[in-house]
């Protein structure tokens, strides 16, 4: 089950990386192997198995509502690759 | 004081026979001799080091009480974050990054006295098992320099391998800790999920990863393993279980053990030398009162297909964050807008539709930041994972591998009605030469099967020192234990340890090394 | 109705959740402070910091689903929800998916004023979430950058989820309004939409009634609506502008892909708004960092017992115990528990229900709305103006007079006894009352021989005479007094 090179554009913007045509075909073979090799599983019956999520069966794990001390913008932003001090800098977020 | 070990080193320190500076000094020469070659290290603290060990010798002098690592040094793995130093993950996307807080067992180190020598390499985001996907230079194994050391924890390995440092801190994702301890000769514990705090570790997949210890014996991992169990308010998946003392319980023998050998284990695939050395490790068992019993993981042959499905889905969510907006890497703006517009200027005179497709500028930015600040290999688990939960593929791929991943926990339960260990391979094969498997995804994830099972199932595991190739390369043996049994595993190698000398061999090329 | 469709409405409302901190870190949850000052590790997402669950938030959460008739999940699990926004800063937004909290509730509405009959909503699902932060746009910057400001990213959100039951741009208010008493009543949350503590996506679309029986159109989702007035006239507007799509183009159900429009305030109308690239694919999967929540039957019904009174029953009590008409009690409970409270301790004290309400809704309430108070912050305790209300109604003083007693106590703060005494105001008793009425029929032989013939006028002008006399007497009992004195004579 290989999977095209338009699908692996399609998954590249979900996954917001941008490929150049050379990575675009090196991975497209790569992960066409990979998903080969998954297939594997399809003889497995699963049908009356529950997912696992967890390694380990913990419940109810809950914290008191308190609150803490927050970080001062400085040391929140200390980091960010643009600010103006007070907030984070992008790009025009459009279309909404 | 090189060659010995952390719990040698300890004692000596305890009784005055040496100091913490003069133990810091030593191992900091032995990182100057060596690793230049090896490259183990992403930085090294000299100044800090050296401070930190000043401070502990004082506070001993002083009489003041100390912690259970007070004045040794330990390397991290550089996947840990420590405040206001950096954490780069091995990652161009955190090259810069430096962290508000301290991770967990960085704390914990920090209150058991250790001196922090320094951050080891790894595979970037701890995804590959040959530490040639650091974004800043592969690690050698110190056996051989033209070969891998393994991965993630590489540096780590190897830098417990060359004796430049008694302990290092590693993260075990589906085999990062056990595998290069094994092709670097040394011992290396996974513990039970949930065992060690997360809190601190940068995530690649939430659900597998644990911390654990690489020593050059079992009682070593069992020092360090002391000070990084333990429950975490902070983890939610941090399970709230009393903590033995390792440390003093390790070198007794366990009476009695039924160690389980598992039949998949030794099927094609499994390199001859690797084989007959475990074979001899269990012989070795068996001659300290072991009862050997076969037992079945019928699912054991699903665990890398399952385990390459869970692991790059968390991890492509995982690694959304890294995005260029609030922190870490961000590609040039300018550059971008400038690329955008010609790339606009072109579809328009063209007049072609895909005009209407163009990214956004604030898209554009994710995605040429993501694809300058991930490596190839941080880039494919990310669209398997990304592929693997979208719409349509979700229940084939990763609902499919939950259910799986039960099927592999249980036949875990079920053996281990049987027996108390089961043992086994750590690899196929001992270490591998630089750039062989690079281009080949599949055969080096294949290479993680011995491992996986292990994080799938959420169990404990060692890996130990059990022979060398005929080309003189480590060989190691894993065991692995039910949840919450590091105890057991500890002892288990230790008895081992006790039996035979595989773990005090130190790799003869470094004397080669001016 | 005449119109030629049905209206089909379905909301999904956020509320957000009365907790002091986040719902997965320790930062405050306070409203208005600089932007980026309530922020940490955990909620700008840095690398390898982890979330835990607010106690508190998962208590209002279960709270808030038993009050709306839900079923609390045994078994319940968070997941993540995938997609890059630059106010998400992990990537993703930790929500819950096939597995909610809570499930299949209903809440009752019903209208004071009779418009529609009262009915049950149906709930379809009832979860918590995580909100996150807020980016500014200066569209007149042109293309600077936005700017992030992360103090919400974290904050709990109940996500309310109703059945499309909703028949009417009246019935979707009528929700809204009981919706947020409710949380009101529960202390969940505060719902005020100004603060964006209550938010409303609306899914709207018409059955048309035609020779072939009743057909659906495609269903649209209208957001950026800011009070319960917008929601009101958008859902209007939008069934108007749906029918006359549907009469242009015959569009249906499913012929075209579901429109997101946003409500123009100022303009009164929606507009088409772009789609999220991606929107569709947001890779749901279990949450690794947290672990699952379960609840059992005796949880659920602790919670169950503790809920306290809530609207409707209180609604129905004032009917029962005072005599009061839906509409009063209505307004009453509608104002929250604080108002009903002062209005019950009003009614005990004066001893008449009615009453008491009449004074909430004429003088409490106007008092209130002007100065934008709310009844905590009213100076007069209920058990003084209840003595007052009493007064009248016994005739110590008619209404005019209470009401300059209660302007005079809400102006100097002093306590009822002693702004009648300041006023002068002193109970008339009967024989004094009898006195100053033989008084007066003495000195007006004339209008005592007009009103034995029958001429009732003239006893006005015996009252403006009393009050001269004396400002206290009660007109009413004066005029009654002289009657009986008069039929007597
Ligand atoms: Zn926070």
């Amino acid at each position: 089950m290989a999977i095209s090179r338009a699908e692996v554009e399609k998954v590249s913007l979900l996954a917001r990386l941008l490929l150049s045509p050379e990575e675009l075909d090196r991975i497209t073979v790569q992960m066409g192997q990979v998903l080969d090799y998954m297939q594997l599983l399809g003889e497995v019956d699963t049908s009356r198995v529950e997912p696992m999520a967890h390694a380990v069966p913990v419940c109810d794990v809950l914290r008191e509502d308190a609150v803490r001390p927050s970080l001062t913008p400085q040391q929140a932003m200390a980091n960010a690759p643009s600010s103006d001090g007070e907030c984070y800098l992008v790009p025009a977020v459009l279309g909404f | 004081m090189i060659g010995l070990t952390a719990t040698e080193l300890l004692a000596r320190l305890q009784s005055g026979q040496c100091t913490s500076v003069e133990l810091t000094e030593a191992f900091l020469q032995q990182i100057d001799r060596y690793d230049g070659h090896v490259r183990a290290f992403l930085r090294v603290d000299r100044q800090a080091a050296l401070q930190q060990a000043r401070a502990i010798d004082r506070k001993r002098q002083a009489g003041q009480p100390l912690g259970k690592l007070a004045g040794l040094p330990v390397a991290v793995k550089d996947v840990l974050a420590t405040q206001d130093d950096l954490t780069t993950c091995a990652s161009r996307m955190l090259a810069n990054f430096r962290a508000p807080y301290d991770a967990a067992v960085v704390a914990q180190l920090k209150a058991a006295d250790a001196v922090l020598l320094g951050r080891t390499n790894m595979d970037e985001f701890a995804m590959g098992g040959s530490t040639e996907n650091s974004a800043f230079h592969p690690t050698r194994n110190p056996w051989d320099l033209q070969r891998i050391p393994g991965g993630s924890s590489g540096g780590s390995a190897a830098c417990v391998a060359a004796s430049m440092v008694p302990l290092a801190v590693g993260s075990d994702t589906g085999g990062s800790i056990r595998q290069p301890a094994g092709l670097c000769g040394i011992t290396g514990l996974k513990p039970t999920y949930g065992r060690v705090s997360r809190f601190g570790l940068v995530a690649f997949a939430s659900s597998l990863d644990q911390v654990g210890p690489l020593a050059q014996t079992a009682e070593d991992a069992a020092l360090l393993l002391e000070v990084l169990a333990g429950h975490d308010p902070r983890d939610a998946t941090s399970l709230n279980r009393p903590v033995p003392p390792y440390h003093a319980l390790v070198r007794q023998p366990l009476q009695g053990l039924r160690l389980g050998l598992v039949r998949e284990h030794f099927a094609e695939g499994l390199d001859a030398q690797v084989e007959a050395a475990v074979r001899e490790a269990i012989r070795v068992y068996e001659s300290l009162g072991a009862t050997v019993k076969w037992v079945s993981l019928p699912h054991s042959k699903y665990a890398v297909a399952t385990y390459y499905i869970i692991a790059p889905c968390e991890a492509s969510s995982n690694l959304a964050r890294y995005d260029g907006a609030h922190y870490g890497y961000r590609t040039d703006q300018a550059a971008m807008l400038a690329e955008l517009s010609a790339e606009q200027k072109e579809l328009k005179k063209a007049g072609s539709p895909a005009l209407d497709d163009l990214d956004s500028p604030l898209v554009r930015l994710y995605r040429r930041t993501r694809a300058a600040g991930f490596g190839p290999e941080v880039k494919r688990r990310i669209m398997l994972g990304t592929y693997a939960l979208s719409a349509g593929y979700y229940d084939a791929y990763y609902l499919k591998a939950l259910k799986v991943r039960r099927l592999i926990r249980e036949d875990f339960d079920r053996a281990f009605e049987q027996v108390d260990l089961i043992a086994g391979p750590v690899a196929p094969a001992p270490a591998f030469k630089l750039g062989e498997k690079i281009d080949d995804p599949l055969s080096m994830y294949l290479f993680d099967l011995y491992t996986v099972s292990t994080n799938l199932a959420g169990i404990g595991g060692i890996s130990i020192p059990c022979g060398f190739s005929s080309g003189g390369l480590p060989i190691g043996l894993q065991l692995q234990a039910p949840p919450l049994e590091e105890e057991r595993l500890l002892r288990g190698a230790c008895m081992f340890q006790q039996a035979t000398d595989w773990h005090t061999r130190r790799p003869g090329l470094l004397a080669a090394v001016p | 109705m005449n119109q030629p469709y049905d209206i089909v409405i379905g909301l999904e409302v956020h509320v957000q959740l009365l907790t002091a901190s986040k719902l997965f870190c320790a930062c405050s949850t306070r409203f208005g402070q600089p932007p980026n000052t309530q922020t940490c590790p955990v909620c700008i997402g840095m690398p390898g910091v982890l979330p835990v669950m607010n106690a508190k938030a998962v208590q209002l959460a279960v709270k808030a689903a038993v009050a709306l008739n839900c079923q609390i999940a045994r078994f319940t699990k968070w997941d993540r929800k995938n997609y890059y926004y630059p106010d998400l800063p992990k990537g993703y937004q930790i929500s819950q998916y096939d597995l909610p909290l809570s499930h299949d509730g209903w809440l009752e509405i019903s209208d004071p004023k009779g418009r529609v009959a009262p009915r049950r909503i149906g709930i379809i699902r009832a979860h918590l979430e995580e909100d996150a932060g807020k980016s500014m746009h200066d569209e007149a910057a042109g293309r600077a950058d936005s700017r992030i400001d992360l103090n919400r990213a974290g904050t709990p959100l109940l996500e309310i989820v109703s059945q499309p039951d909703l028949r009417s741009p009246l019935e979707t208010r009528l929700y809204l309004n009981e919706l947020k008493l409710l949380l009101g009543y529960l202390g969940v949350s505060d719902c005020n939409m100004q603060e964006g503590s209550l938010r409303v996506d609306a899914n709207i679309n018409l059955h048309v009634h035609t020779a072939q029986g009743k057909v659906p159109t495609p269903i649209v989702e209208v957001k950026n609506m800011n009070s319960f007035r917008a929601v009101e006239r958008a859902m209007e507007y939008e069934a108007q502008r749906q029918y006359e799509h549907w009469q242009q183009t015959g569009q249906r159900l499913g012929d075209v892909s579901k429109q997101t429009r946003g409500w123009d305030e100022s303009a009164g109308i929606t507009r088409p708004q772009r789609s999220k690239e991606e929107s569709s694919d947001y890779r749901y999967f279990p949450e690794p960092d947290l672990v699952p929540l379960t609840f059992s039957p005796e949880q659920v019904e602790q919670v169950r017992n503790s809920l306290g009174e809530l609207p409707a029953a209180l609604r129905a009590r004032l009917e029962a115990t005072y005599g009061l008409p839906p509409y009063d009690s209505d307004v009453l409970v509608n104002q929250g528990r604080a108002l009903a409270d002062y209005y019950i301790a009003l009614a005990e004290t004066c001893g008449d229900g009615k009453l008491a309400s009449n004074w909430v809704q004429q003088d409490v309430l106007r008092t209130l709305n002007e100065q934008q108070a709310t009844i905590d912050k009213f100076p007069v305790p209920a058990r003084e103006l209840g003595e007052v209300i009493r007064r009248v109604r016994l005739g110590e003083f008619d209404t005019a007079r209470g009401r300059t007693i209660l302007a005079e106590m809400l102006a100097s703060g002093q306590p009822a006894a002693a702004v009648i005494q300041g006023l002068g105001i002193t109970p008339v008793d009967d024989s004094a009352l009898d006195e100053l009425c033989r008084e007066l029929l003495a000195a007006n032989p004339k209008i005592v021989a007009e009103v034995k013939e029958g001429k009732l006028k003239g006893a006005g002008a015996l009252i403006g005479q009393a009050k001269k006399k004396n400002p206290n007497v009660n007109p009413n009992r004066v005029r009654d007094r002289c009657l009986e004195l008069i039929q007597g004579m």
